[in-house]
């Protein structure tokens, strides 16, 4: 690999837990679940009635009220949480060289209330209805496109689609694209996939929890799991080359991206992989491009699918690569619902920030396990040193990241 | 650095259900441009399209896999099918063979055609999900047609769908190449479909008047680089290309149709749908990517041009060209086959690199159809009307789109960079 290192030196977080990192980290830490029934239309006669929701989003704080009819919610949860990102990594787009400069997100679902009410204008009104903004606001590239014009970054940008573990391909990306010359790339992913149709979309795939009650409906690794809950919201990472956030005086690394690593089970497009070796193998590999053994890592966020049959194999596959309980496991999105594209940047977040505090952060609504550590409170861990983010995509994605600390 | 081939390639093209269909079509330069026949396009402003007349049963899909994919799925694996043989390759490691697909909208025609039915023609706001299809999933998020590929052929490698718009076709081929050159892959199963002909997509390209009104006379209609242009033409289709680990590919003897020599993006950081006259980002990226394939302006013996027929675009790009190449840019035969299968959004970008990869392999030079009065703006050689004998080393694509991607891709024989 390439000598030159990458390292994150800013997050921007838009996500139930909170927005902004430092309230984030706090509702984290006190482990509140933000998951609560479905606020912007009648779901009742959905399969799903809950989701994880960003309270107190105010588009207007992030987004002028010009860019913000041309886009989606999806859109300005991304382009809140890069302005947050850019922010805490105290790194000014402006005063840099533009083409040193990108953007590669992870997209699944695309500007989904933004489509759907353009398609509903066309069918009942008619072409001449359509907006025409539509071009630019429902398609998968929306969100990349307009904070890349939003902070002028021209450097090689990209929107990678993987369903659920996007957001690692998009970090890997990320890390290819320093490797080969960019000073900082803005990553990570967002979705706003609580609008009517995309809900709809989503109850074909059977794993969505039918649960009313926020403390039962989405408890990932339970031998009772019911599914999983959807969310909206994620984050975006400031991930940038080593020398060059020396140079500037960055005022914080959290984390170094150590290893990524992907790999597919090949098996069906909507069924469960017979056995994990796959998502083991994903595993392994990360571990062994950042040079890192199964000893070396302090904490793992799991992918959590909520689904049996789906833990079990996860289960398993961290038992075979860490042992029995061999590590603490942590799935800290109980308390956010899975939030697709947004969930496994969410997840590096949470990683980054429990290497650069020592404290790994809690599950909820889960009881303790046999075979796994389950951290389910807030956890010190004062010699963690490098974490793990495990991240699964419908259809057979498996990812992982190995994120380790930064000691200047 | 490890080297990376082209060593098979597959196409579904408008006028070119295959590949050898496809090649003669683009070397004849015979608009396949119509009236839309997908829905009636009575009060659209554009109601033509380059469209494919595509029978799933020629390329063995069954209707079980009809009913579960999208067509731009099944152009896809159409497109893959045919590369993989044409590779001839068996991997002994599908742990490292991977796929790398581009769309720029997925399965928009699954998703309007459901969302019709669970809303009642749209007077419902919440849907009602039981008039879902069960793979409606699958839909929302176009990842399902790069695990449609991982599952078919069996790689374990890494997979993705790369979506920026109307360079995913380029950006697709160029994440491929990434992942071969750092060594995360052997093989990438690498392209990119779109089949965006649909009420939707076509209202929203009328919405900003991207796309060209001229519906009276369809074969005529797009015409790059020409003064009478009008705007883009809609079309579908797919191009899939086996890249390979050069040594890889040698090992076991393939026939290599060329080399991938250099890959840059770049944004304009500027507007979603607006060009910068000065094409200085995409000029940017066009001498990256000579760069990184080591050659200079002048080795360039053909460049597959963004030509999509706006006003915009062609002059745009008429200066990334000079830009990037100075003098040499005058001398090279550039044409932009969108006059032929129209722009098919993000799976052009492959189409093109598929056309690139044969005009090493052939030896001719396909035409941009149309070009009867150039523009005085765009006055560089772009091969009006006929096709070119030439023995082209260095093939360069460029692409522009949608949210100021800009990408360049070369192409090289084996062995002459």
């Amino acid at each position: 690999m390439s000598p030159r290192r990458a390292v994150i030196t800013g997050l921007g977080v838009v996500a139930p837990t909170g927005i902004g990192v430092t309230g984030h980290w706090e509702a984290t830490l006190a482990g509140e679940c933000r998951i609560s029934p479905v606020r912007d239309f009648d779901a009742s006669a959905l399969p799903v009635r809950l989701a994880g929701q960003v309270d107190g989003f105010e588009p207007a704080e992030f987004v002028e009220n010009r860019l913000a009819v041309q886009t989606d919610r999806w859109t300005w949860l991304a382009l809140a949480a890069t302005q947050l990102g850019f922010v805490d990594a105290a790194l000014d787009p402006a005063k840099e060289d533009p083409f040193q400069l990108s953007v590669v997100t992870a997209s699944a679902s695309g500007g989904n209330a933004f489509g759907q009410r353009e398609i509903q204008a066309l069918w009942q009104e008619g072409p001449r209805q359509v907006s025409a903004y539509q071009s630019i606001g429902w398609f998968y590239a929306a969100s990349s496109g307009q904070i890349s014009i939003r902070h002028k970054l021209k450097g090689a940008c990209g929107v990678l689609v993987a369903d659920a573990a996007g957001a690692v391909e998009a970090l890997a990306s990320a890390r290819r694209q320093i490797g080969r010359g960019l000073a900082a790339v803005v990553t990570g992913g967002t979705e706003a996939p609580l609008s009517p149709y995309a809900l709809a979309c989503q109850t074909s795939q059977g794993t969505l929890s039918g649960e009313t009650d926020p403390a039962r409906a989405y408890r990932p690794f339970a031998g009772d799991a019911t599914g999983h809950v959807p969310g909206e919201g994620g984050a975006i990472l400031v991930v940038e080359e080593l020398a060059h956030a020396r140079r500037r005086g960055a005022p914080q690394v959290y984390a170094e991206v150590a290893g990524t690593a992907s790999t597919h089970d090949a098996f069906h497009v909507t069924d469960a992989a017979p056995d994990h070796t796959q998502l083991a193998r994903a595993i392994r590999l990360a571990l062994e491009r950042a040079g890192a053994g199964p000893g070396d890592i302090g904490a793992v966020f799991a992918d959590g699918a909520g689904v049996p049959a789906l833990d079990r194999l996860e289960a398993a596959a961290l038992r075979e690569v860490f042992g029995a309980r061999g590590v603490p496991v942590a799935v800290p999105k109980t308390m956010t619902g899975r939030l697709c594209s947004g969930g496994a940047a969410l997840d590096l977040a949470w990683a980054a920030q429990a290497l650069s505090t020592g404290i790994i952060p809690p599950s909820v609504n889960l009881a303790g396990r046999d075979d796994l550590d389950l951290v389910t409170g807030p956890r010190e861990a004062p010699g963690l040193t490098a974490a793990l983010v495990v991240a699964r995509g419908a259809g057979g994605f498996n990812s992982a990241a190995v994120l380790r600390r930064f000691d200047a | 650095m490890r080297r990376v081939a082209v060593t098979g390639i597959g196409v579904v093209a408008p006028g070119g259900p295959s590949r050898e269909e496809f090649w003669q079509r683009i070397v004849d330069g015979k608009p396949a441009i119509r009236r839309i026949s997908a829905f009636e396009p009575s009060g659209y402003r554009s109601q033509i399209a380059a469209e494919i007349d595509f029978d799933p049963a020629r390329y063995g899909l069954t209707p079980r896999e009809t009913r579960r994919m999208d067509r731009f799925v099944q152009f896809a694996v159409a497109c893959a099918d045919e590369a993989l043989a044409d590779s001839g390759i068996e991997p002994a490691d599908r742990d490292r063979v991977g796929v790398s697909l581009g769309s720029a909208v997925g399965a928009t025609i699954t998703l309007e055609d459901e969302y019709v039915v669970a809303s009642d023609h749209g007077r419902d706001w919440v849907v009602d999900h039981r008039h879902a299809m069960p793979f409606l999933y699958q839909a929302l998020v176009p990842s399902s047609a790069a695990a449609e590929l991982s599952v078919r052929y069996g790689a374990r490698g890494p997979a993705a769908v790369v979506s920026t718009g109307c360079t995913s076709g380029i950006d697709a081929l160029g994440h491929a190449l990434q992942l071969i050159q750092d060594g995360e892959a052997d093989v990438m199963i690498a392209g990119a479909a779109d089949a965006p002909i649909s009420p939707i997509t076509v209202a929203c390209f009328d919405a900003i008047r991207a796309t060209t009104p001229s519906n009276d006379d369809p074969e005529q209609a797009s015409r790059p680089f020409d003064n009478d242009r009008r705007g883009f033409v809609l079309g579908e289709g797919a191009a899939v290309l086996v890249l390979e680990e050069l040594e890889h590919a040698r090992a076991r003897g393939a026939d290599i149709y060329c080399e991938v020599s250099g890959y840059a993006a770049r944004a304009n950081g500027f507007h979603m749908t607006g060009l910068r006259p000065d094409g200085f980002e995409l000029g940017v990226a066009i001498a990256d990517a000579l760069d990184q394939a080591t050659l200079n302006p002048d080795d360039i013996g053909y460049i597959s041009a963004h030509g999509s027929g706006t006003k915009q675009n062609d002059r745009h790009e008429t200066a990334a060209y000079k830009r990037a190449l100075g003098d040499a840019a005058r001398d090279v035969p550039i044409s932009s086959i969108k006059s032929v299968v129209g722009h098919s959004l993000g799976a052009i970008g492959s189409i093109e690199m598929a056309a690139c990869a044969l005009v090493i392999d052939r030896g001719v030079i396909p035409p941009t159809a149309n070009l009867h009065t150039p523009d005085p703006e765009c006055d560089l050689d772009y091969t009006p009307l006929v096709a070119r004998e030439a023995r082209v080393d260095h093939v360069l694509s460029a692409g522009s789109g949608f949210g100021g991607f800009q990408s360049a891709l070369v192409f090289s024989r084996a062995g002459a960079s």
